[in-house]
């Protein structure tokens, strides 16, 4: 059965850019909006995250944006746009009063203003040692960011299509006009006109084997945009957070070495201080997760494994019980280990897209190098590339990045709503989407998704990791194709139109496949080393040839064609990047 | 039948049985139990025996699932017979034989999906945020650390239903509020920022509020997020009683 509804604005996706959004949508009542999540939008990922969330308060010592703003352009290996940038790092601090005023329960300093603790990357005067920039909340800031924009949807009236997954987007006559969705519950397809629409469903870390992303960050977004002609900016640039607990890749926050835990390798030596003599532990996360690489590749892994110990047993129990209590519960409940007695076994896990739908500074999409807006469209939070993060996100960068460009997106669809006219339907919007279904229902005999799933999590975890090499990434490039002619078999077992998550499932592997393609042709490609992109065979960053932006499109054979895009640079020229 | 082609990371895998309470109201006149037999290690999450058996045997089998490691709550379920997260239990402390029912108390839409709908606007009723209508200062508004120490507990909170749906009261009586909205009531009601105490109390000191809780502890047990739950209700109570919001 197909429903059509009317919006003036559509969020699709409940995490914390989207939510952020809607709420600015929701002040001006005349602007009919809705938010459509295929989870209930408090079970977004950006409820796992830990760390914080950075702005230049300056609550404890002397700060300024300036500062932030460096450092995230330091971050970016020069990478990020810098105008992008210094909006970011300036709105940082109006945007976290805004969020306290909204609830947001920050842990606290002594003298009641919001608590500040250091972070890898965020440094004063310009790179001379850690400073106190990073807001939070214990170790859960993105569970109270997340409940309290959820909460003030609620008091605004937000309207909302919990457990709709939005599977395509409509655009006629070169603008946006909607999205198909399809009702987990019932399996009804629901079209939705509108006049503008804000992609935010989050990251796609669900491509590796070891990530610390739930298994809903499937790309969906990203990838409907990419079969509809957007190109994905900069998708060779994927980040491996260093310290994911061994084997399960669930996140250990860099908080943990904000307060002073150091990473040991099977010597009991304080190895970063070997490669980042300044900032040691804290050095940015790309310089952190190759070094415990290399330390496992040269047999200093623990007991010869594939893991390093991180150490905050010199923290005592009163630390990490109050500031770090949700780590201090996964390594007991996952690991039987308790981090105030003994070391935790960690390895780098896969984090955080840097790349994905290129927008401008308001959110609105970018279809080519001159920046020309796909009227109606927009992006926002770890789905857009903005880009602020460039080719390595700052920890806390991301939780900002949210709220800064998801209520700048906001404000940018309403002023939108207010004067655009409501676009025409394609015909058939929902044509297409059925046929998709229609086939992957029709087998009956193949194999299950779940198999394809591992073999690409795996190809992608050893080739396209944290250090590429030509030969390896065309290793994954023919298996990628290999996996895409299989998954035109791949059998799902569940028939029915109930709560199939089967199906969803299957249909989410044809994202994941597209995009590990788009970043392992991104990468290839990109013969030089910079931030989260890593190559053995062209060890250096070369700013002559690569300091520029890919945009990878789809072209009419399914090929994927690669054009760059210039970088803007403002205050701060690249430099060598040592921490 | 298909498996997994992945290299078993640890020694000591075993066979195990699971017991799943299976429905679907498009298909089956009742639930009924199936059991599948799947292979795992004992560090496996019980979450990660439902994967192997949805991925490789039977697609059909149904349930809510995301972070994988107990912070979104989304797989809230009985286990052996107690609400708990299937993320957050290991095969090693459940035995060789599990049986893996939904929630009770709520519709069963398939399998071990429950509709939650009923769940969550109890939830809303009680104003679950932030109210403080006075002209904000241009910074924050300043907490102390006890006064932020105060609510601590019941921010917590992943609205899993874990602890509703535990509760013989609620069972007795769907149209009772449930712990989990009392917890989430209590997190405004001692933030000492927020200004709607009133209301929240009001509509907890009403027939379907705080006095139908009976001290049974069954929700303060089934936290995965270990919120002293039964300890928070008694706050609210007190708060009623003797106007104490300190
Ligand atoms: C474990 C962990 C810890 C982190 N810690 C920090 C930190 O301390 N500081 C920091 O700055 N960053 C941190 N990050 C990064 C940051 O949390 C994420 O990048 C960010 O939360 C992503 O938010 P989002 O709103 O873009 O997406 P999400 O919160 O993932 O939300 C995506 C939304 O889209 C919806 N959705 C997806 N697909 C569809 C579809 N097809 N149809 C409809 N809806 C859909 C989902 O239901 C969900 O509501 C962390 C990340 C992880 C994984
Ligand atoms: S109080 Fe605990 S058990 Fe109840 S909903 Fe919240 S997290 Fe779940
Ligand atoms: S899957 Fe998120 S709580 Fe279990």
């Amino acid at each position: 059965m197909i429903h059509t509804h009317t919006y003036d604005a559509l969020v699709v996706g409940g995490g914390g850019a989207g939510l952020m959004s809607a709420i600015y949508l929701s002040r001006d009542p005349s602007i009919k909006t809705a938010v459509i999540s295929k989870l209930y939008p408090t079970r977004s990922h950006t409820g796992a995250a830990q760390g914080g969330i950075c702005a230049a308060l300056a609550n404890l010592e002397e700060d300024h944006p300036e500062w932030h703003a460096f450092d995230t352009v330091k971050g970016s290996d020069y990478l990020g746009d810098q105008d992008a940038i210094e909006v970011m790092c300036e709105e940082a601090v109006d945007v976290i009063i805004e969020l306290e005023h909204m609830g947001l329960p920050f842990s606290r300093t002594p003298d009641g203003k919001i608590a500040q603790r250091p972070f890898g990357g965020h440094t004063h005067h310009f790179g001379q040692g850690p400073v106190r920039r990073s807001c939070y909340a214990a170790d859960r800031t993105g569970h109270m960011i997340l409940q309290t924009l959820y909460q003030n949807s609620i008091k605004n009236g937000v309207e909302f299509f919990d457990e709709y997954q939005v599977v395509d987007v409509l655009i006629n006559q070169g603008r946006c006009v909607g999205v198909v969705a399809y009702e987990v519950s019932t399996g009804d397809l629901h079209v939705f006109n509108a006049k503008a629409v804000l992609f935010s469903t989050g990251g796609f870390g669900r491509v590796w084997s070891i990530t610390s992303n739930a298994f809903a960050n499937t790309g969906d977004g990203p990838a409907i945009a990419f079969r509809r002609g957007i190109p994905l900016e900069d998708m060779e640039f994927y980040q491996f957070h260093p310290t994911g607990i061994y084997k399960l890749g669930i996140l250990i926050t860099e908080g943990v070495r904000g307060e002073g835990g150091v990473l040991r390798n099977d010597l009991g030596e304080r190895f970063m201080e070997r490669y980042a003599p300044t900032m040691k532990d804290l050095a940015s996360r790309d310089v952190v997760a190759r070094a415990i690489n290399q330390e496992i590749r040269e047999g200093r892994g623990i007991n010869g494994k594939k893991y390093v110990y991180l150490d905050a047993t010199h923290l005592g129990k009163d630390v990490i019980e109050n500031k770090l209590p949700d780590i201090a519960d996964f390594c007991r409940t996952y690991l039987g280990v308790d981090p105030v007695k003994d070391p935790m076994p960690i390895q780098p896990t896969a984090h955080y897209a840097m790349g994905g739908i290129p927008t401008d500074m308001n959110g609105r999409v970018i279809t080519d190098a001159s920046n020309t807006v796909l009227e109606g469209l927009y992006a926002a939070g770890e789905t857009a590339c903005v880009s602020v993060h460039g080719a390595n996100r700052l920890g806390t960068n991301s939780l900002l990045d949210l709220v800064v460009f998801g209520r700048r997106a906001g404000l940018d669809m309403a002023r939108y709503c207010l004067e655009a006219e409501i676009g025409p339907l394609p015909e058939n919007p929902t044509a297409d989407i059925e046929a998709t279904f229609a086939a992957l229902l029709a087998t009956t005999d193949g194999e299950p998704a779940a198999r394809l799933r591992e073999e690409l999590q795996d190809v992608m975890q050893d080739e396209v990791g944290i250090f590429r090499e030509g030969k390896g990434m065309e290793r994954a490039r023919v298996k990628i194709r290999e996996l895409q002619e299989r998954y035109a078999k791949v059998v799902v077992m569940d028939k029915g139109t109930r709560f199939n998550t089967d199906l969803m499932e299957a249909w989410e592997l044809g994202n994941l496949l597209d995009l590990a393609q788009v970043t392992t042709e991104s990468a290839i490609n990109r013969t030089e080393s910079r931030g989260g992109h890593m190559r053995e065979d062209y060890l250096t960053r070369n700013d002559a040839e690569w300091l520029k932006h890919t945009l990878a499109y789809r072209d009419a054979r399914g090929e994927i064609e690669l054009r760059y895009k210039p970088v803007t640079i403002t205050k701060f020229q690249p430099k060598e990047r040592v921490y | 039948m298909a498996e997994s082609r992945r290299k078993p990371t640890e020694a000591g895998r075993s066979k195990v049985r699971i017991r799943v309470l299976r429905y679907n109201p498009d298909t089956d006149k009742q639930p009924a139990y199936r059991d599948y037999t799947v292979s795992v290690e004992p560090t496996d999450r019980v979450l990660d025996a439902l994967n192997a058996i949805k991925w490789y045997q039977d697609g059909s089998v149904t349930y809510r699932r995301s972070c994988a490691h107990g912070v979104c709550g989304s797989d809230a379920m009985r286990i052996n017979g107690v609400n708990r997260l299937a993320c957050k239990v290991l095969m090693r402390d459940v035995g060789a034989e599990v049986v893996i029912e939904p929630l009770m108390g709520f519709r069963i839409i398939k399998d071990l999906v429950v509709d939650m709908e009923s769940f969550f606007a109890q939830y809303r009723s009680v104003l679950p945020y932030f109210v403080n209508d006075s002209r904000p200062p241009e910074r924050e508004r300043l907490q102390s650390i006890e006064e932020r120490e105060r609510f601590d507990d019941t921010t917590k909170c992943i609205l899993c239903a874990a602890c509703t749906t535990s509760c013989p009261s609620f069972w007795a009586n769907e149209e009772f509020v449930g712990p989990a909205t009392i917890v989430n009531a209590h997190r405004f009601v001692f933030d000492s920022r927020d200004d709607a105490a009133a209301p929240r109390l009001e509509r907890l000191n009403g027939r379907e509020g705080v006095w139908r809780c009976r001290t049974v502890f069954n929700c303060t047990e089934a936290c995965p997020r270990d919120i002293r739950i039964t300890q928070a209700i008694g706050e609210v109570k007190k708060a009623i009683m003797y106007g104490q919001i300190a």
